[in-house]
């Protein structure tokens, strides 16, 4: 193909996207779009699965019977979200165990916010309440996506995830009116995982890449800062409403955008933790590579064991 | 040793309606096809029957054909029913 | 109060409780995704059951009884599910295994507690007896994947099985508890399972292509709340947040 008639074919694309239409895996596609795709569905998929181990760190010292189902059920259900997104992304012909390969190897980035330690119960209600809460501000507009593997795949996701936020929620009101040590854990979370949360929506715009192409894709359909405002907007009211205390002391509403202003974030830290330096980057990845090589075995079994169960057949119909 | 196979999954959400592709996923054999569609596709009850196929077997139709499989269907609208105009006074027809 | 009653139902219950705590250690470190949630509707599974069962029990109990009470605040000796259930996931070998020596078992006395003069027990078991077939079947094909499957796969099954074996036996063993029940029409007389779960378990193991292990000399203590090692670390996990935050809601 010359490069006039690709262009031309990137005109006819692009045009398609814009009249709102769906771009299908064997449509034709720019080979960036594709890379893109790859690139953003994977870390989704990465980010739900690597997101399964720091709740997971609570299964087996969860308060209540109660707490501890619904807390597997939203773990089970990350699973389910991170196996959505990787058949997503395999219709763009790269398999599952390529892109496991290239988190387990560093290649691959996933959510840092992962990278931050469970340290009390609370951190159960903080996660569901602000990395959830985070999470869908980011998702909802993904359902209307231009691939229409992802879209399909968020729209199940955005739908199951319904229940995670207030789940959390929920854990962290009760702690909040509960007794003063409780409330004090609750806080003591909210504390360490709110920056946290504001620096999950991305870089600053100033500073952000890969922006303005995302947008005309529309896997992208709002930009960090303000997807950031939405989510301030959102939560201040809610942590007042339980009676705790966002840990800025910079947070006020500003009459005139009809929204909080609110300080600057650390983003030393962020990119520290994006390299690879945050406080669980290495257990996490460990993790997950321990699980998949101590599963190999096992895969292998139920793949020689097909193998033998279809030649049986096979020898039945001769 | 290979790894396990994609399979497409299809459920029927309840009886009365056609079985529908609701996402893939992977596994050794049909028989481990068909319990991790229910433990992956039916945790919320959006099911009572799965359908699994592996994805290597199906065929689909090409794109770059769409033009001449499905264009030509658009000026035929004599298969549709307003393509036939009648007076209004005519009843259930 | 009865008190029998009350031991009877954590004889049964505390299989589940235990167990779907092993089987909550796991999520998240699956061989793969689909087994992964595969094995916690397990867990969720058996923690739904342990609800209802110590929720009747909290109300035979009264007063400030709970089900949370009950699950997280008795003392070791008070727990009283099988040595079997709580041996640790050494690999997905040992989970499988466990998890199918206790399934088979668990079912047939499901079967059996279905027809209770309790007419709770009778209920939560007729549930219950839906989501043990599931799992009878999940752990019985992967007992014949792993054993028919790789040469790796079948020593490691082999090796689990004839481990875990040593704890089939107390299966069948009755505390007085369960004997006034069974009296009473409440309970299961387990000594009865004992040649049927035997039967089922050999089957699949030979067409697993695996050995039916011989052994003579068995473990037992659980139902009498006398544990192995493991237990202890087990409780201390699970009793974490009730033990270093009493009496309060969560």
């Amino acid at each position: 193909m010359s490069e006039k008639e690709v262009k031309n074919l990137e005109a006819i694309f692009d045009a398609r996207i814009a009249r709102d239409e769906k771009i299908e895996p064997k449509d034709w596609m720019p080979e960036k779009y594709r890379q893109t795709h790859i690139r953003q569905i994977s870390q989704h998929a990465h980010s739900e699965i690597v997101g399964m181990l720091p709740e997971g760190n609570w299964i087996t010292r969860a308060p209540s019977l109660k707490r501890k189902v619904a807390l597997l059920a939203k773990i089970q259900d990350e699973a389910g979200h991170g196996l959505y997104l990787y058949s997503a992304c395999e219709t763009l012909g790269v398999s599952r165990e390529e892109l496991y390969e290239q988190l387990h190897s560093g290649k691959a980035k996933y959510s840092s916010i992962f990278n931050y330690p469970t340290l009390t119960w609370a951190d159960m209600g903080a996660i569901g309440w602000l990395v959830d809460g985070a999470a869908i501000i980011n998702q909802v507009p993904l359902c209307s996506t231009s691939f229409g593997p992802y879209a399909r795949a968020m729209v199940r996701v955005c739908k199951e995830e319904s229940f995670h936020q207030r789940q959390g929620f929920q854990i962290m009101m009760t702690l909040a009116e509960g007794t003063p040590e409780q409330k004090e854990m609750a806080q003591d979370a909210l504390n360490r995982w709110w920056w946290p949360a504001l620096m999950m929506l991305g870089p600053l715009d100033a500073e952000s890449v890969h922006t303005e192409q995302s947008m005309k894709w529309k896997l992208k359909r709002k930009s960090n800062d303000d997807l950031r405002q939405q989510f301030v907007d959102q939560t201040v009211p809610q942590a007042k409403m339980i009676g705790l205390t966002i840990p800025d002391p910079d947070l006020k509403w500003n009459e005139e955008k009809q929204s909080y202003d609110f300080g600057e974030m650390n983003w030393d830290e962020f990119w520290q933790v994006v390299k690879g330096h945050g406080p669980c980057n290495k257990e996490r990845i460990s993790a997950r590579v321990n699980a998949w090589e101590k599963g190999k075995w096992v895969r292998d079994a139920a793949m020689a064991y097909a193998e033998k169960q279809a030649n049986k057949e096979v020898k039945q119909a001769i | 040793m290979k790894n396990w196979p994609l399979w497409e999954v299809f459920i029927r959400s309840k009886n009365g309606l056609e079985h529908r592709h609701c996402g893939s996923l992977h596994a050794s054999d049909a028989t481990m096809a068909l319990e991790n569609a229910r433990d992956v596709y039916t945790r919320r009850m959006e099911g009572v029957s799965i359908w699994v196929v592996p994805s290597a077997q199906i065929t689909a139709s090409n794109p770059d054909d769409s033009a001449e499989l499905f264009d030509p269907a658009k000026d035929k609208a004599y298969r549709h029913p307003t393509f036939y105009e009648l007076p209004d006074e005519l009843k259930h027809m | 109060m009865n008190n029998n009653l009350i031991q009877y139902i954590y004889g049964i219950a505390d299989n589940s409780l235990i167990l779907g705590q092993r089987l909550g250690e796991l999520c998240g470190h699956g061989p793969s995704l689909e087994t992964d949630i595969a094995m916690t509707n397990i867990s969720l599974d058996l923690f739904g059951q342990v609800r209802s069962y110590f929720q009747y029990a909290a109300k035979l109990i009264g007063g400030d009884a709970t089900e949370d009470t009950i699950a997280f605040l008795r003392k070791e000796r008070e727990y009283k599910n099988v040595l079997l259930v709580e041996q640790p996931n050494q690999d997905f070998a040992y989970s499988i295994a466990r998890q199918f020596l206790f399934d088979v078992y668990h079912l047939l006395v499901l079967e059996e507690l279905q027809n209770s003069k309790d007419e709770t027990l009778s209920a939560i078991a007729k549930k219950s007896i839906k989501e043990v077939s599931y799992h009878t079947r999940f752990s019985s094909d992967w007992i014949r994947r792993l054993g028919d499957g790789t040469e790796e796969s079948h020593n490691r099954i082999q090796t689990a099985i004839n481990d875990l074996w040593i704890f089939t036996d107390e299966l069948f063993h009755q505390t007085d508890a369960d004997k006034a029940m069974v009296t009473e029409g409440i309970g299961v007389d387990v000594t009865l399972l004992k040649s049927n779960y035997f039967k089922k378990v050999n089957e699949i193991l030979e067409e697993a292509t695996l050995q039916i292990p011989t052994i003579e000399y068995f473990q037992k203590g659980g139902k009498q709340g006398i544990h192995s090692e493991h237990m202890g670390y087990l409780l201390a996990q699970m009793q974490y947040m009730q033990l270093a935050y009493p009496n309060m809601n969560w």
